[in-house]
């Protein structure tokens, strides 16, 4: 086993499996968010949110998912700083073959700007509904029960600072692009793949992508232009 | 019909005098080469001229020049063996380039392939992956009769796609993590599909993959450009099998 752990396909199945898992986490969490779009009046967003604020499921998986995220960062960081010492003297005329925005060659980077991005986002909401408290989610709900009124907060913050609506917009494209490779890499890397499976992999792992890409650009740039 | 004739083109070529000395690029500019020659015949003209003008010749590794033996390297132009693809250096031809064009070679650029001088690198290291593990258990005494062994045609052909590998390098020398997976790769998946391959199967790719680790390749992020550089088009598909063998044997452990 411990060679297993050392060995950088053992690494790389640790990145596979997490990065699904991340995927996984990634579809409830733009589902949920597309409720902010379906129902202006808030309502649905909120019941949902308090269902993921209070179900004991999501609490278990809470430290699961944080556990999922500090793997596969720094596991990209271990293979990567191993990828790099491989070649210790670069080709001076470069690399013509692959485009240079290619996700493929440049997950680790496209990773490193979503993780600045995560971290702007968890003091966005997680640290204002979690730890400070924000007088925005104490307007009432209108739910009936008492609960936090999350859409007010997620709605002033895209409708009142466009700036903010141009970074999450730019986030979801980035995340798109990491998933376009992740999610075919992933299958490939645990060996659940050959050559007609690359195709279909190919593709869905584009969709996917484009699906994500799409859907969480999509709740700033609709409070943009209906509010 | 008459091939054209290039009336002039520099060549920008990486200079090192032996592992330890540090190299630089250096530009030579050649007269009258006719886009029939080959990249490698050019390279000879190259040194000839080189020789006559009483300079040390470019050091590069050739063969059998007809893109079987797996000897000649050289990125050309950011490109593993030049411009085009599914040729080696060798099959490369002048064609592919224009008068008066600026030619960049470089050796390959991976650290388990030290240089040994110039564009010539030491690519012991893929010998030592194969040691490790690219072998099968063989009867002594008489020679069985092939048709007694029966393999499927699909099987067969791709485990003769797999063995196409000549072991140049391009891979690794392509790869921007300078991983050796799809020469590792093609090297299990000639033996994986294959009765005689399965005596070793249990042990060959933890076995090949760790001593891949040992000297310092790369690990794969799945790019494809290795399949792309090789020039015998070897499927990243082999890889997922690769994958599969080791956690087969890693779990069976």
């Amino acid at each position: 086993m411990s060679s297993f752990l050392s060995a950088t396909l053992g690494r790389k199945v640790f990145m596979s499996v997490t990065g699904l898992f991340l995927i996984l986490f990634l579809s409830l969490h733009l589902t949920i968010n597309l409720f902010l779009i379906f129902d202006d009046s808030g309502n649905l967003f909120n019941q949902a949110a308090h269902f993921m604020a209070t179900n004991p499921m999501i609490k278990i998986m809470e430290p699961i998912l944080a556990l999922g995220f500090i793997i596969h960062i720094i596991w990209a960081a271990m293979l990567t700083w191993t990828n790099m010492k491989a070649r210790p003297q670069k080709y001076a005329s470069g690399d013509q073959l692959l485009a240079w925005w290619a996700p493929s060659k440049n997950m680790f980077i496209l990773g490193s700007m979503i993780l600045a991005f995560l971290v702007l986002h968890i003091f966005n909401f997680w640290v204002k509904i979690k730890i400070t408290g924000d007088p925005l989610l104490d307007h009432p709900a209108g739910t009936g029960i008492e609960m936090h009124n999350t859409y007010n907060l997620v709605s002033n913050l895209f409708i009142n600072y466009p700036v903010y609506d141009l970074i999450y917009v730019i986030a979801g494209l980035l995340v798109g692009l990491h998933i376009s490779h992740g999610f075919w890499s992933a299958f490939q890397t645990i060996g659940l793949n050959n050559i007609n499976w690359m195709k279909r992999l190919k593709c869905l792992a584009n969709m996917i992508g484009i699906i994500f890409a799409i859907g969480f650009a999509a709740i700033p740039i609709y409070f943009l232009l209906k509010f | 019909m008459a091939d054209k004739i290039l009336s002039k083109i520099h060549v920008k070529v990486w200079r090192q005098n032996n592992p330890k000395a540090k190299g630089k690029f250096e530009t030579y500019t050649i007269e009258n080469i006719s886009q029939g020659n080959s990249f490698l015949e050019m390279m000879d003209i190259l040194n000839d001229q080189l020789i006559r003008e009483g300079k040390d010749p470019v050091a590069f590794d050739h063969d059998c020049r007809e893109g079987i033996c797996g000897m000649c390297s050289l990125y050309i132009n950011g490109h593993a063996h030049g411009p085009d693809s599914q040729v080696t250096t060798c099959q490369l031809h002048m064609r592919k380039f224009n008068d008066g064009q600026t030619i960049t070679v470089e050796p390959w650029r991976v650290g388990a392939f030290p240089v040994i001088k110039d564009v010539m690198v030491d690519r012991t290291a893929f010998e030592k992956i194969q040691q490790a593990g690219g072998f099968v258990s063989v009867n002594t005494g008489g020679v069985p009769d092939g048709n007694t062994i029966p393999i499927s045609q699909i099987d067969a052909e791709e485990a003769m796609d797999a063995a196409a590998c000549i072991g140049c390098g391009a891979c690794a020398a392509t790869c921007k993590n300078s991983s050796a997976m799809l020469f590792l790769a093609a090297k299990v998946s000639q033996f994986a599909k294959l009765p005689q391959g399965q005596v070793e199967a249990k042990t060959r790719a933890k076995s090949m993959y760790a001593k891949m680790d040992e000297l310092g390749f790369g690990a794969c992020s799945n790019t494809g450009a290795c399949e792309l550089a090789c020039p015998k088009s070897i499927s990243i598909a082999h890889i997922a099998r690769l994958n599969r063998e080791y956690l087969k044997a890693k779990m069976a452990d």
